[in-house]
């Protein structure tokens, strides 16, 4: 205001050109979220007016994302700094390629999810919240990808754990007790240890912009403190991303909550896990991510095997989607751990893969669990004759899981491959193609036990099962559920037939990680 | 705890609270205090009337659900936000709007609104979790 | 100033993670209470300690008059108190909860979700 008066150079601390109005794209996501969780939290009781309010202003969110990723798209990386602060002071919002996509998918896989609930969510629990915690869910995932700033990157980790354990939660039977118990008490302390890096990391270097720690620890080189943060932000992250050793919350807790609040988490959560490791690892501690380079690769080599070896011994089909969850996240931990451009590429697109692939899968045992009331292995079967289609669909989504094209995950695993072949690691292919394998044998059993044979166990094969009753009609699927399937299928199927768009997204993200030149311009202004 | 000499102390005490709850809010402006800390005053407030008259006298004397309350709070800090996107700048920049009334100089900004919100939210949302516990005791 | 801080974090440290070694969920929660103060005072430490000069601006000046404490660690340690207050707030709603549905606080016990003998799935095609 009155600085001419004091004599105060205010451009030496402030932004002084104009903003432009498509930079508030950047920042609309996030407030767009908090709107919605009021507004759903205002209506609770109204539960006929809710559902369709907070459906609609997620479709808002989506058109918001796809706003912003236009602009990323056309721009480049994109920054706004809030209040005007000259960065590293104010609080930065950074969008690069790897950000926006996955916000993108985010608030599409929130918008199907909210679809779904409208149908499969009782009164009571909309009541309870469920509305006002997606969207504040939403709000964590959005913040946490497209911000520019470490320990705003941890706040937005605090909102979308708080909110995931009101998802948890609702419903308040004893198993989602149990499983929130352990789901919070090991997420809490996983958030703690990045809180206890960020502290270090500002002891350090004196910032916490995430363009300025790029810049400072490149400079800083090979120092055992640098090295030392780096191996607790790991340890933090891979317990958000269910790595091996530390993953034991995520089989605890997944198939606990509502199926979709399931298919949800498998989708969105650990992938924010991921997404961390390889903003902080690759993009602002480079020199921590070559010196564990073999500590990763191992992680990721025990993480893929013992995921999918997990998924082998469970019966109840939400846990065996649980564990393959894990193994994908070992998937992309071998890309982190390769670090070459196309790996990094190649575990971007598995992310995308596994957010939409891991969704549909819950959704998909959702209509069959609701339908016959079990998750068990043993207790399904004979969905081929009832739902000839959704059996199809489910077979698709059991195909893309395991990498099979021409579906989302073939793309990813091939340069996954590829870039560890091209690093001299053999080890860590054959790993991916083996538990690639491994997955075909689980998935093949439980489309084999669930749909194709003819009932449940204790029904002889060939009979055709049980011809009358209940149990012969048709499955109905309701409009709120496969609407949401329809349009995850029909994305996956689009990603394998036409990758050379998310491709080129991800190798433009995986090209900002590794050379920080266009990040850092987008903070900084000019190249400093 | 519920002696007659609490009891009719209770409600002047709580308006007391909020009043100064109030003040420690809009203090935060230039000088310690804000909405956060305000907020827990007047949460403390409204427990010593629970504790005093019961948690339905307090759900009563607050008119609207606390939920409701945070969720306001919520809306309002985020229309705290906007009004720099009229003005060509970043997100939660300071906009002031000054004026004179009754010969008082008065200076409105965003911030103090950002704060209003703040201290909507901290009053609902642990208002809400406070009177969630009083009602398990007494059950 | 700052081996004596440093040195209190350590023995915070030490306690929370021994506390949070225990099966009884009463300890661990104390543990996490712990934790967290550990972690607060680990920030307020890293950002340099400097004494009794407030980060405030005097009225009259648009600048600091003269060194003040660095007033960030402050803002983050706030920051994260109010955060693991909710948290703790919700953790001991939860343990409770837990407590009465379970009928145990040992965590060992607590097998609801994972039973111990699950059964196997089906094995071969």
């Amino acid at each position: 205001m009155a600085a001419t008066k004091t004599g105060v150079d205010i451009a030496a601390a402030m932004i002084t050109h104009p903003t432009a109005a498509a930079d508030w794209l950047l920042v609309a996501p996030v407030l767009l979220c908090m709107v919605g969780g009021a507004t759903t939290l205002i209506l609770r009781k109204n539960v006929r007016i809710q559902p369709l309010v907070g459906i609609s202003l997620l479709a808002l969110l989506v058109l918001t994302n796809l706003g912003l990723f236009a602009h990323v798209w056309q721009n480049g990386v994109v920054t706004m700094v809030m209040g005007q602060w000259l960065p590293p002071f104010g609080i930065a919002f950074t969008a690069d390629a790897l950000g926006v996509t996955l916000a993108l998918i985010a608030s599409i896989v929130g918008l199907l999810a909210g679809i779904y609930a409208a149908g499969s969510i009782a009164a009571s629990e909309r009541r309870y919240g469920f509305y006002p915690f997606l969207f504040m869910l939403l709000c964590g995932v959005s913040g946490a990808f497209l911000t520019g700033d470490i320990f705003n990157l941890y706040v937005w980790f605090e909102v979308l754990l708080i909110s995931s354990f009101g998802l948890l939660v609702l419903g308040n039977t004893t198993l989602q007790i149990d499983g929130a118990l352990k789901y919070a008490l090991l997420n809490l302390i996983g958030t703690t240890l990045f809180l206890i890096a960020t502290g270090l990391l500002y002891g350090l270097l004196g910032t916490l912009n995430m363009a300025d720690i790029a810049l400072k620890s490149r400079a800083l080189g090979d120092s055992g403190p640098l090295l030392g943060i780096s191996a607790l932000y790991f340890l933090a992250f891979a317990m958000k991303a269910a790595a091996f050793p530390v993953n034991f919350w995520l089989p605890a807790s997944y198939h606990t909550p509502r199926i979709v609040v399931s298919a949800l988490f498998a989708g969105l959560l650990t992938k924010v896990g991921v997404y961390a490791l390889l903003r902080v690892l690759v993009l602002l501690l480079p020199a921590g991510h070559n010196w564990m380079h073999g500590l990763i690769t191992v992680v990721a080599i025990v993480t893929m095997l013992t995921g999918v070896l997990g998924a082998l011994a469970q019966a109840d089909v939400r846990r065996t989607i649980g564990y393959l969850v894990i193994s994908g996240i070992g998937s992309m931990l071998a890309g982190i751990a390769v670090g070459s451009e196309v790996a990094l590429t190649g575990a971007i697109m598995y992310a995308v893969h596994s957010i939409l692939a891991m969704t549909a899968l819950f959704l998909i045992f959702g209509i069959t669990g609701k339908d016959r009331g079990t998750f068990n292995l043993r207790e399904l079967g004979g969905m081929y004759r009832r739902a000839p289609l959704l059996s199809a669909a489910t077979l698709i989504l059991l195909f893309a899981a395991v990498g099979l094209p021409p579906f989302s995950g073939f793309w990813p695993k091939v340069l996954l491959v590829d870039g560890a072949l091209a690093a001299g690691q053999g080890w860590l292919a054959g790993t991916i193609l083996l538990a690639s394998i491994l997955t075909a044998i689980t998935v093949g059993r439980i489309w084999i036990f669930a749909f194709w044979r003819g009932g449940p166990e204790g029904i002889a094969d060939g009979t055709q099962g049980v011809e009358t009753g209940p149990e012969a009609m048709p499955l109905q699927v309701p409009f709120t559920a496969w609407l949401p399937l329809a349009v995850l299928i029909a994305m996956i199927f689009w990603l394998g037939l036409q990758p050379e768009g998310l491709m080129q997204l991800a190798e433009t993200g995986a090209h900002t990680l590794l050379d920080p030149t266009a990040y850092v311009q987008s903070v900084f202004g000019v190249t400093p | 705890m519920n002696t007659v000499i609490f009891r009719t102390v209770a409600p002047f005490l709580t308006a007391l609270m909020l009043l100064f709850s109030v003040f420690v809010l809009l203090r935060g402006h230039n000088e310690p205090g804000g909405g956060f800390i305000g907020g827990l005053i007047a949460v403390s407030a409204f427990a010593i009337l629970g504790i005093a008259c019961g948690v339905a006298a307090v759900r009563r004397a607050l008119v609207m659900h606390p939920m409701s309350v945070a969720a306001s709070g919520l809306l309002l800090a985020v229309a705290s936000v906007l009004p720099s996107l009229f003005k060509s700048q970043a997100a939660m920049t300071s906009q002031w709007l000054e004026f004179t009334l009754f010969d008082t100089p008065i200076a409105l900004s965003t911030p103090m609104f950002f704060d209003i919100g703040v201290y909507l939210v901290v009053v609902g949302a642990i208002t809400s979790i406070a009177l969630s516990l009083e009602e398990r005791e007494s059950d | 100033m700052e081996t004596i801080l440093a040195i209190t974090v350590g023995a915070f440290f030490a306690a929370s993670i021994y506390l949070m070694l225990s099966r009884k969920l009463v300890r661990v929660l104390m543990g996490i209470a712990i934790l967290g103060n550990a972690v607060n005072l680990l920030i307020f430490t890293s950002g340099r300690l400097l004494r009794e000069v407030p980060p405030i601006i005097p009225a009259h000046a648009y600048v600091p008059e003269a060194i003040t404490a660095n007033p960030l660690p402050q803002a983050l340690v706030l920051t994260a108190i109010v955060i693991s207050f909710s948290f703790f707030a919700f953790f001991l709603v939860l343990g409770y909860r837990a407590y009465q549905e379970l009928g145990t606080d040992d965590m060992l016990e607590m097998r609801v979700a994972e039973p111990v003998n699950e059964p196997e799935p089906p094995l071969g095609y």
